[in-house]
Parts: C-alpha cells; structure tokens; sequence
C-alpha cells in the first residue's frame, strides 16, 4: 500500500515540470487602466506593454500608484476599466490564483516568510500540488528548489531556517520561491529596498543575467538601479503615465525630474567645521539586545554641536539599539551617555527630551506616531504637558493645537486633505514628515535621525536633507544613522562605521570612498 | 452615477433594515422551536416598556450602573487596557459601601453618604489598582487578574452576607438589613433615583477628561501605541495604572450606587452581570461617552424586557437572552458593514452598474 503511494507521488513529481514547459509569455500588455478607490482615482488610464526578455522600471514617487497597477495585473485589485493582454489575448484575473496560473508571480516589497520554518518549507506553502492527502512531498520540493538554482543561477540553502540568514538571502528565496511556482514574468516591488549596498550589487547582477529566461517588471524609485538594470521605463505621476522610453536614452537626472516634476539636486554638506562643543558624547557603553545578546560592546562616539556624524553599517550591527540607549529607550548595562556634559544613561525617556533631544525613530510607522491620532495630536506627542498647549498642564488648548498643526503642515508640506485625518492613514513620506516638523520645530539642541529617508521617493529625500543641513548650520549636532552609502557620503562631516556593536573607524568626509566604507562595514579594518 | 451623500443615505438605510429583517428571523426561529406567541413575545418587547411611566423608569434604573461601569471600562480600553472585572470591582464597591453604612448609622446624611460613596470608590478603585500594577510592572495579562479578583471579591460579598453583614433579626437570607436611610439615594419618580443624575454627570466628565485634558491625551497614547508613547516621554506604566484605577473606581461606584439607589440594603446577586455588560454596552457605544449613555439605555431595556417577557409570555428567560445575543452580534456586524468603506464602494458600483445598463454611459471628464 505504501509502495503504492510511493509510486503514484513519483508519477505526479515527474508531472509537473511538464506543467510548466508551456509556452511562456512573450507580450504583456496593459491598456487603459483605470482603478478608483473611495474618493480617490489611483489609476487613470495607465497604458503599458512589456516583451519577452524586457526588463521594465516602473518608476514614481510614493503614493503616484505603482504598486497599486501591480496589484492590479496581480488580480489583488479589479481594475474599474481597462483591459490585460498576454501573447494577444484578453485574459481577466479574479485573484492572484489566476495569474500565478498564467506564470504572473510577484514578490513583495514586505518579504512574506515564515522566520521559524526552513527555507524548503517556505516554498512548499505555495506549491499546491506539492501537498498530498497526508503529507507534503518535501522531496520534489528539493527537487524543484534545485532545478530552479540551476536554471538560475540562485543559490541557496533548503535547510537553513529563514531567521538565520540575512535579508539579502531571504530576497533570493522569495525569488525562488516565486520561481518555482512557475513564474516566467515577475513583479519585483522595490526589491532593494532593505538591502545592503552589496547585496544589492549582487541582486542587480542576478537580475540581469536572469532576464533572458523571462521577463521582469521593477518598481523603484532609486534611479541608480533604473539605470543599471532596466531597458525601459515607464514614469507615474499621480496615477498617470507621464513619461515613457528606454533607459539608455536618459541619464538618471532626467528620469529625476520628470518623476518630481522639477529638477532635483540632492544637497551636499560643504560647510566649514564648527568647531561647536562636545553635544554627546557615548563612553565605552554596553547594551544589550531584545534578545540578551551583546548590541553594544564598548562602544565609543563623541559628537559635537554643529556637525552630522553619519553612522554607516549594515542593519542589525546595533544601529537600533544605539538609537534607543541614548534616548533612553533602552537599558545601558555599563557606560555613560553625557548630553552636553551630563550624565543621562538609564534616566527616563522624558528627561532626555527635556534636556533637548530630538529623535526620529527608525519605525516611524508605529513608533514616532500615535497611528490613530490625528496629525494635529500627533504634533504635541512631546508636548502635551507643555505651557503653550495645556493651561497649567490640565485643559488642552485645542486653538493652539490647531494653529500649530495648520503651520507646520504648510511649512513641511504635508500632503492631506485636513489635519484632523488619522497620521496612520498617511504615506510613508508625509508621516516621515509629520515626525520631521515635530522633531525640528521643538527646537532641538541634538538630533538623532534614523534610516530617515528609508522608502522615500526622491522629493521627499530633498527636502529631508535640505532640513538637516538646515539644522547643521544652525548648530544642532546631529547622529544620523542611514544605510544608504550616498545619503551618509553627501551630508556627513565625518563617517563612523559601526560593526557588531562597536565603531570600527571614524572617517573625515574628505578620506571617505564608497570602497573604503563597504570594507569597513564588512568588518574588515585595514589597521588591524 | 448617483450623489454620494444620497447613496450614504441609502446604504445606511437598507444595512439597517437588513440587519432588523435578519434579527426578526433568527429570533423567530429560536421562538417557534419552542412554540412561543411571536406577537405577543414582540410586543412585550418592544413595545410594552414604553407604555407606561413605571416601565420607563425601570429600564432607566438598570440603564444607570451600566452606564457607570461602560464609562469606566471606556476609559480604560482607550488606555489600553481591557477591564472585564467591573463585576468583583463592583461588588466591591458593595462591600465597602455597606460596610460604612453599618457602622456608622447614627451619622447625618450630609455626613454619611458621601463618606459610603469614597468607601465605595476607594473599594472599587483599589481591585482595579491590582491589575492595573501588575500589569504595568510585571507585563500580567489584565485578562487573567481581572477574571481571577472577580471570584475573589463575589466569595468575599457572599461570606460578608452571611457573616458580619447578615441581619441578626433574619438568619434564614443571606442579606444585611436595611441600611440607614442616610445611606439612601434620593428617589425621582417610582424606584428611578438620583443615581440618573450621577451617571450623566460621570458621562460628560470623562469625556473631557479623556478628550480635553493633557492627561486624557496622554492616557489615550498609552493605549493607542505604547510604543510611541514611551518615545514621547509618557510614562506608560504609571498611565495604564492610572486608568485601572479610573475603571475600578467607576465600578465600585456603580456598585454604591446601586445598593444606595435601589435595593438599600446588600443582597444576594446585587452586581446581576452589570459588570460583564458593562463592558459589552462600553464597545458598543463606540467607547465615547455619547455613544455609552444611549447603549446603556438600550441594554436596559434588553434586560428589562427579558423579566417581562418571562413573566408574560411564559417565553423562559434563557431564551430572551439567546434573542439578546442575537441582536447584539447583528449590530456589531452591521456596524462593521456600514464604516467598511470598501463594501460601500462595491455597493455602489454594482448599484451604478445597474443604473447604468438603462442610461447611456457619461462621458468621462
């Protein structure tokens, strides 16, 4: 009886490669989308085609609908009107079931793996007929794992736990996995945005070599892999098509403007030295980690007031952590932590506030907002006890409250349509900025930023820089912790590298290259 | 395309009428099975404790703890924390009230009832405080502590009844005797008491202690995002605290004031589920003050017309409460329905759609 089933799942592994030899997709194309949401129009007559072996960027600003469309080719979403054809005929999705069917996969901007289970056994979740009455057939999972690694060129390891391995692999699983669902054109959404620059090196290279096999639609809005990768691009703008060509045609800073609608420059700190007076100075601290390991091990950084020391590192070398002690978040187990020469290590959060700290967290979507507060609540989160806003810390004064909300969403130009709207509701960016207007406007007199423009779109990330540098110069010392290597180059007067919970150098600005830094942040130190 | 606020309008009426057409039948159903009068079970229901002053006034004093102990259970869910022990809070409040009111009879009213009143609170307060540290301190889920200080304080009410609080002239009932008519609240009209007043004063107090004040706002953070409240300074665990407090000391009220308003005297089954309710009637009024007053109100009259109907009809009360149950679930179910913003818009579209199929489509602009 055994043997039997034995035999029969066998029959069935040797089935389904034969599944996936049919024809693959050789045009795609997407005709006068149109898809509204409640008191919004997302998309208005989107038009795009791709070919065989095309690699498409789709690129814009957040909020002008890319990931809306992909959901729509997805069948997430039904368009309200409009028409999808593949190799010339109409096809209608009801659900992503019926796309992963035609050979349509997509991976996630959010990676969707289950952290305690292995590598293998993430990609059996979705293989349907993987799955048998009793059991799941692990063997042609590894089979098909293997295959695809070949045909790809993907490596990676079926046994390892997905919490094991960094997040530059758990993006290569995704692909496998989404490959081994038989996927022959894929939508990448903002594939690079939690990865290392390396990794992101690699991935670009893996891309490129993969892209005779199938075809790839990418959403950025990092112009330098639009470049390196794409052969043609397609620019939304509140959710119509504004811009439409090959890649190579156009340098990066024209597909900038026309993404914004302006023409963007990323400032740069070429501002004199200071020489401003010791604002934090972090002693030899030690902290640990939500799960007890060592984050910080005797970590040493001296700031002062006037300049931005860029912390660079890849995520996960105690960045958070860091972030967290000095603004006393998080217990420091040995050290010291002085603010303007005095001592503010395991004192409360608000202490440090008030001896004027400012901090823009690195979750801003759950941490530097209140998410069902409205935007005007949210500016007093660190203020409510303050004169201006509450008679004698009792009554709110709702005028003050509003009149402060109506100003600093002009001046950080929020984009909403009221200031009693929920701050959850908003786009990653103008929560960003909700969190800047707050955290500037109180007048800090030290400033930790962290990841400050993660998942920003380049408009957003302007005016971010602009501001910090705007503090710089009126001699606010700030901490700015980022990945990206450009962002840290371009604003810091001085680097320091950060590798397992220690500085590994400090750099001027001057002595700084992209090659230098990536060694350091590997945890290769020359000097040693 | 038809307006919007029309369509609203429509959407809102026809899920409501939905949901009534949807309680009439399952209800129906559960009173057929067991061969019940539906007229006569709907009108005793509905219609007969509108008919008359003394009906009205009843469904009012079982609307007012209610009303007490959801405004509490409101305060603390916003702050983060889920109190579903307002029922051994209140008999706690019970406890301490009565306790006072025994001992100290000979006082002058003016004296004696305020001080049965802070017993009562204090009482209240102090079974909220235990939760409410526990969980500040030493990350106790209020779930389980809440539940657990509920069958401690009914063993505690249950022994004071039959020990120091027993009448000494009546050893057969397990009640105290009646209370000092210091310790009475005033009554209006048939057993409706000034509590009334009580509840609606509490009501408009916490709404601007929760919405006006910087210690509502910051008591609101701490249960909107603990996390983002501690980045913003708030110290969390003395707020959740504080609003456990805030919770307990409301039920124990609720409890003083019934034993004071009503019954004058501690019997057995004084906190009759109000605690449990309570925090049905705090969810279902939207957990805002203006929502709890008119939802304590309704559930007043659900319990109301359950005795009736038991009496009246010969329908077992159990069965009314099955109907309750129904009623209650169909409401949070339409309520769901009408906020969904993505079921409006599906309506509307398929009504548009049908529209559309007589009318020649418009042109875009």
């Amino acid at each position: 009886m055994n043997c039997k089933i034995k035999s029969m799942l066998k029959k069935n592994v040797s089935h389904y490669p034969k599944q996936e030899e049919n024809e693959g997709i050789t045009s795609l194309t997407m005709e006068g989308i149109t898809k509204r949401f409640p008191g919004l129009l997302a998309l208005n007559n989107v038009n795009i085609e791709i070919g065989k072996g095309e690699i498409l960027a789709l690129v814009g600003e957040n909020g002008a609908g890319k990931t809306t469309l992909m959901n729509v080719l997805m069948g997430l979403y039904q368009a309200d009107e409009g028409r999808i054809t593949v190799n010339g005929k109409e096809i209608k999705f009801k659900g992503p079931e019926d796309a992963f069917k035609i050979g349509i996969g997509m991976v996630h901007q959010q990676y969707m793996l289950v952290p305690n289970l292995t590598v293998a056994e993430n990609i059996a979740l979705g293989m349907k007929n993987a799955h048998k009455l009793y059991k799941v057939d692990m063997q042609a999972v590894r089979k098909k794992i293997d295959e695809v690694s070949e045909k790809y060129g993907l490596v990676v390891n079926p046994d390892a736990y997905i919490y094991q391995i960094s997040v530059g692999e758990q993006q290569r699983v995704e692909l496998v996995k989404t490959l081994c669902l038989g996927a022959k054109f894929l939508i990448l959404d903002e594939p690079t945005s939690a990865l290392t620059p390396q990794e992101t090196d690699e991935l670009i290279k893996l891309l490129l070599t993969m892209k005779d096999k199938l075809s790839i639609i990418f959403i950025s809005h990092k112009l330098a892999e639009v470049k390196a990768l794409s052969n043609k691009v397609v620019i939304l703008r509140h959710g119509e098509v504004v811009f439409k060509g090959n890649t190579a045609d156009y340098s990066a800073s024209e597909i900038a403007s026309k993404m914004t609608g302006h023409e963007v420059e990323l400032p740069q700190n070429t501002e004199e030295d200071m020489h401003g007076e010791v604002a934090l100075d972090v002693k030899n601290i030690s902290v640990l980690s939500d799960r007890g390991a060592m984050a910080l091990n005797g970590l040493n950084l001296c700031i002062h007031s006037g300049e931005i020391v860029g912390l660079a590192g890849v995520s996960g070398n105690g960045q958070r952590e860091l972030a967290e002690a000095i603004n006393g978040l998080r217990r420091v187990e040995s050290g010291t932590i002085e603010l303007f020469g005095q001592e503010i290590q395991n004192t409360s959060v608000h202490s440090v506030i008030e001896r004027g700290m400012g901090y823009i967290p690195e979750e801003r979507n759950i941490e530097g907002i209140v998410p069902p507060f409205s935007i005007k609540e949210n500016y007093i989160l660190k203020d409510s006890d303050n004169e201006v806003y509450s008679k004698k810390g009792l009554f709110i004064n709702a005028k003050q409250v509003q009149k402060n909300a109506e100003k600093l969403v002009k001046e950080f130009d929020v984009r909403t349509s009221s200031i009693e709207l929920s701050a959850g509701s908003l786009s990653g960016g103008n929560i960003q900025k909700v969190i800047l207007a707050r955290e500037m406007t109180r007048n800090p007199k030290f400033l930790i930023s962290v990841y400050p423009t993660r998942g920003l779109d380049l408009g957003a990330i302007e005016f971010i820089h602009k501001k910090l540098l705007e503090k710089r110069r009126n001699g606010v010392g700030i901490l700015l912790i980022s990945e990206e290597l450009d962002e840290i180059m371009s604003l810091s007067d001085k680097i320091a590298v950060i590798y397992k919970g220690r500085i590994q150098k400090i750099l001027r600005r001057e002595e700084a290259t992209r090659a230098k830094l990536g060694m350091l942040m590997a945890g290769v130190n020359d000097e040693q | 395309m038809m307006s919007n606020k029309r369509f609203m309008f429509l959407y809102r009426l026809g899920v409501t009428l939905l949901a009534v057409l949807a309680v009439f039948v399952m209800s129906s159903m559960v009173l057929l099975m067991i061969n019940a009068d539906l007229s006569k079970t709907y009108y005793t229901m509905i219609i007969k404790p509108f008919t008359n002053s003394i009906h009205i006034t009843e469904v009012i004093v079982r609307a007012i703890p209610l009303c007490i102990i959801a405004l509490g259970v409101c305060v603390a869910y916003r702050s983060g924390i889920i109190n579903i022990g307002a029922e051994g809070q209140m008999a706690m409040g019970v406890i301490c009230f009565t306790g006072v009111a025994l001992s100290l009879p000979s006082l002058p009213k003016v004296v004696l009832l305020p001080l049965c009143f802070i017993a009562a609170i204090l009482g209240g307060a102090i079974w909220g405080f235990i939760p409410g540290i526990l969980k500040a301190k030493l990350k106790v889920s209020e779930l389980l502590s809440t539940v657990m200080l509920n069958y401690i304080a009914a063993q505690a009410y249950s022994l004071c009844l039959r020990t120091i609080y027993m009448d000494p002239t009546d050893k057969a009932t397990p009640q105290s005797t009646r209370l000092a008519s210091g310790a009475h609240l005033s009554r209006l009209s048939g057993r409706l008491h000034t509590g009334v007043i009580i509840a609606i004063v509490l009501a408009v107090i916490v709404y601007f202690l929760m919405w006006k004040t910087s210690t509502g706002y910051k008591l609101r953070a701490s249960g909107a995002s603990e996390r983002a409240a501690k980045y913003g300074g708030i110290n969390v665990a003395k707020y959740v605290c504080l609003a456990a407090i805030i919770s307990g000391a409301f039920a124990g009220l609720a409890g003083g004031v019934e034993i004071a308003g009503v019954h004058r005297r501690a019997i057995e089954g004084i906190t009759n589920n109000y605690g449990f309710a309570g925090v049905v009637v705090a969810l279902f009024g939207g957990l805002h003050p203006l929502g709890i007053v008119p939802a304590s109100y309704f559930f007043g009259l659900l319990i109301y017309g359950s005795t009736l109907i038991s009496g009246e009809t010969g329908v077992p009360a159990n069965i009314v409460g099955v109907m309750e149950g129904i009623i209650i679930i169909v409401i949070v179910v339409s309520q769901m329905i009408l906020n969904n913003k993505y079921y409006q818009d599906k309506v509307k579209r398929w009504i548009d759609k049908k529209l559309n199929k007589h009318t020649p489509k418009e042109v875009k602009p």
